[in-house]
């Protein structure tokens, strides 16, 4: 019996491995493919060769996603396929503190910096050895928390971008706090695009644990020093053991011409707390996987987001909150404000299964449409299969109020500005939810400034 | 101050406002009073500078300035304020910032030093004062939350920051009860002087018993079709509107 199904998997596994790739999608992701398999670096151990290789035999199966799939529907990447990508290379020229400043939020942090994708010690700032473990991922390889959750979390069965990125990423953050601790600084993992090549491409992999009873912040930031056509494709899993409390921030401001595509996946415990936010403000075309695994009763999930776009932007939010136990809570809340050819695009998944009675997951999506070009494309999905849940979802579309525009003009502030202030405020109510007071000061006044200049 | 000639305005084409004139004197009071629908609340707009009503006969002068062609703003800037039947809640705008900010827009265009935070805190405690206002209330997004009363409260408030040279306030005795009337009504009066006036819209004369008006005008179907002291918003409220509808209707003059 047991020797059947043996054979059942392994004739499945050998099926699957023997899908051969067709059509042009498939053709041009298998020579990328190649590509990136020379720049395989040595020192991983066996294990994470093995996880790394079936990522990329399934990378190869999957294709670049197109919008005949559901789940991209709305976001080409041809653009993407029109660049010759390749792995980003090591930049020579020297990037110094003044360099990077601008992206710091003026934040006294624990900082691991990143230049397209790799490690750059000189301008990290590293705690004391201690409760905080903080460091690049080759540099924690032997580390057998790594070993128990790297790979472990974000599937690659049937995400493109996250098999390219488990197949092939070569650096990325480690960050580990211990049991009952709370760090004493946010974590602010910094990665900067200074390639000056098109199709230059990263991959960076990051890994946040957190355990039992643990406190911790991370900003995790994509800024640009080029203005060239790069890709970044990152993937970030966290771990959340009973009781931790995990705030994380990611802020992509990348420059107008770069790719962004992402995923980040939470897994927590037992009340466990996880709170995201998502400022996406930059890029021509980003992509946000984010998704949580309420894998145990009590965990708790914040996902805020705010997206911005003007020009031609597309900036796409997938968020997935999976409630896989019962008593657990999600709360999703996100914003876009679109202007100009601007396209956003949200489509909030949110899994009650059979197990998670008692679950209560609210769900919204408010959006801001300035121009008549600008438009979104929101959808809630909701696939419940235990009873006894509360869930609610709502989705808005509209223009500025003009009675509150008016209202503003009658005390004396002039039109533009009275508008700028309700864009403002709109964006404010999901900035204003950070609860990293530094970052949230310096986003609003970023916000406020690149709001003069749209205005202008 | 404001001169009001013959002036037609309605919206989507339906005229509201038919010829109607008006005249209003620095330091002066001036009621208007009428059933519902003769258009009190669209004169209040069409002042104020809302682009829905659309102006098609008629001229409206301010302290000298054309008023219609001045933007709602530079209204506000001139000296104008309308204190809303309706204040709208703006989420996320705070007050205190937003009050501010008007404030040093209004005294920028009168040539005035604009205030910093801790000036303009001094005139807040204030005029808070003055109006029974929670200062609390101000730390808030503009009307957010706020009761109906304190909403009203809120905008005669900001009349008294703003001190504008002519106060039109709209129905601003909707919805408050007694008590909160007299502390609107006594901050009113408080704020009056010989180079500021005011026009009060109401339905009912109650408003007019602690605001007391100089002239009172009777606005029927967009026409104002009787004028006079505050005795006559006394002959309203024991008559009632019938008797003027009544005359308008069989000689078109009350």
């Amino acid at each position: 019996m047991i020797d059947t199904l043996k054979e059942r998997k392994t004739s499945l596994a050998a099926e699957r491995a023997g899908v051969i790739p067709s059509g042009p999608d498939a053709q041009q992701a298998q020579a990328v493919l190649d590509a990136f398999a020379k720049a395989e670096p040595d020192g991983f151990p066996a294990w994470l060769r093995t996880v790394r290789g079936a990522a990329r035999t399934r990378a190869g199966q999957l294709g670049f996603p197109t919008t005949r799939h559901e789940e991209w529907k709305f976001t080409s990447i041809a653009p993407v396929l029109q660049l010759p990508l390749h792995p980003a290379g090591k930049m020579r020229a020297k990037i110094t503190r003044k360099d990077i400043e601008r992206f710091t939020f003026g934040l006294d942090a624990y900082r691991l910096v990143f230049v397209d994708g790799h490690f750059w010690p000189d301008l990290c700032s590293l705690p004391e050895k201690g409760h905080l473990q903080l460091g690049n991922l080759p540099g924690h390889m032997a580390s057998s928390e790594l070993e128990k959750h790297l790979a472990r979390h974000a599937q690659t069965d049937a995400n493109f971008f996250t098999a390219f990125n488990t197949a092939f990423f070569q650096d990325g953050a480690f960050v580990s706090i211990a049991a009952d601790q709370t760090a004493a600084k946010p974590v602010h993992l910094l990665f900067i695009g200074a390639s000056e090549q098109a199709g230059a491409t990263a991959l960076p992999r990051n890994l946040i644990l957190a355990q039992r009873g643990a406190r911790l912040k991370v900003i995790e930031s994509y800024a640009s020093l080029s203005d060239a056509a790069r890709i970044t494709n990152a993937v970030t899993e966290l771990a959340l053991e009973e009781g931790a409390e995990v705030e994380h921030c990611k802020v992509q401001q990348e420059s107008g011409r770069a790719f962004h595509i992402a995923t980040i996946q939470a897994v927590q415990a037992k009340d466990s707390r996880w709170t995201s936010h998502s400022i996406a403000t930059g890029a021509r075309l980003a992509r946000n996987q984010i998704q949580t695994l309420l894998n145990a009763e009590g965990a708790s999930a914040i996902l805020n987001g705010l997206y911005l776009g003007d020009a031609g932007q597309l900036i796409d939010h997938h968020t997935v909150v999976d409630h896989a136990r019962a008593h657990c809570e999600s709360h999703e809340f996100y914003h876009g404000i679109l202007a100009d050819h601007a396209h956003g695009v949200f489509n909030g998944k949110i899994f009650v299964r059979q197990d998670a009675q008692k679950t209560n997951a609210k769900q919204t999506n408010r959006n801001l449409l300035l121009s008549d070009d600008a438009t979104i494309d929101t959808k809630p999905q909701l696939e419940i299969f235990a009873d006894d849940v509360k869930c609610t979802h709502g989705a808005t579309v509209g223009q500025l109020s003009e009675e509150a525009v008016f209202y503003l003009r009658s005390r004396g502030i002039g039109a533009e500005r009275a508008r700028r202030m309700l864009i403002q405020a709109f964006a404010g109510d999901v900035i204003g939810r950070i609860g990293i007071d530094q970052v949230r000061a310096q986003l609003e006044e970023m916000l406020a400034e690149r709001f003069d200049r749209s205005a202008e | 101050m404001l001169e009001i000639h013959n002036l037609c305005a309605g919206v989507e084409g339906n005229p509201i406002l038919k010829d109607l004139s008006l005249q209003i004197n620095a330091g002066e009071v001036h009621a208007i009073m009428g059933p519902n629908g003769g258009g009190k609340s669209t004169l209040a707009q069409v002042l104020a500078g809302r682009s829905e009503y659309e102006v098609t006969g008629g001229t409206v002068s301010f302290n000298g300035a054309d008023l219609l062609e001045l933007k709602p703003e530079d209204r506000a800037r001139a000296g104008l304020f309308l204190a809303f039947q309706y204040p709208v809640e703006i989420p996320g705008v705070n007050s205190t910032s937003f009050l501010k900010a008007a404030l040093n827009e209004c005294r920028k265009a009168r040539g005035e030093e604009e205030l910093d935070a801790v000036e303009f805190l001094e005139i807040v405690k204030k005029k808070t004062k003055l109006l029974e206002l929670d200062q609390s209330l101000l730390s808030r997004s503009v009307n957010e939350g706020f009761s109906g009363g304190e909403k009203k409260r809120n905008e005669i408030f900001q009349m008294a920051v703003l001190e504008p040279k002519l106060a039109i306030l709209d129905e601003t005795d909707s919805g408050l009860d007694i008590d909160a009337l007299r502390v609107v009504a006594g901050g009113v009066n408080k704020l009056r002087r010989p180079d500021n006036a005011a026009l009060v819209i109401t339905h009912y004369q109650r408003l007019l018993n602690y605001i007391v008006p100089d002239v009172v005008h009777v606005l029927v179907q967009g026409r104002i079709v009787k004028t006079g002291g505050k005795e006559l918003a006394m002959e309203l409220e024991e008559r009632g509107y019938d008797w003027i509808l009544e005359a308008v209707a069989s000689n078109g003059k009350p």
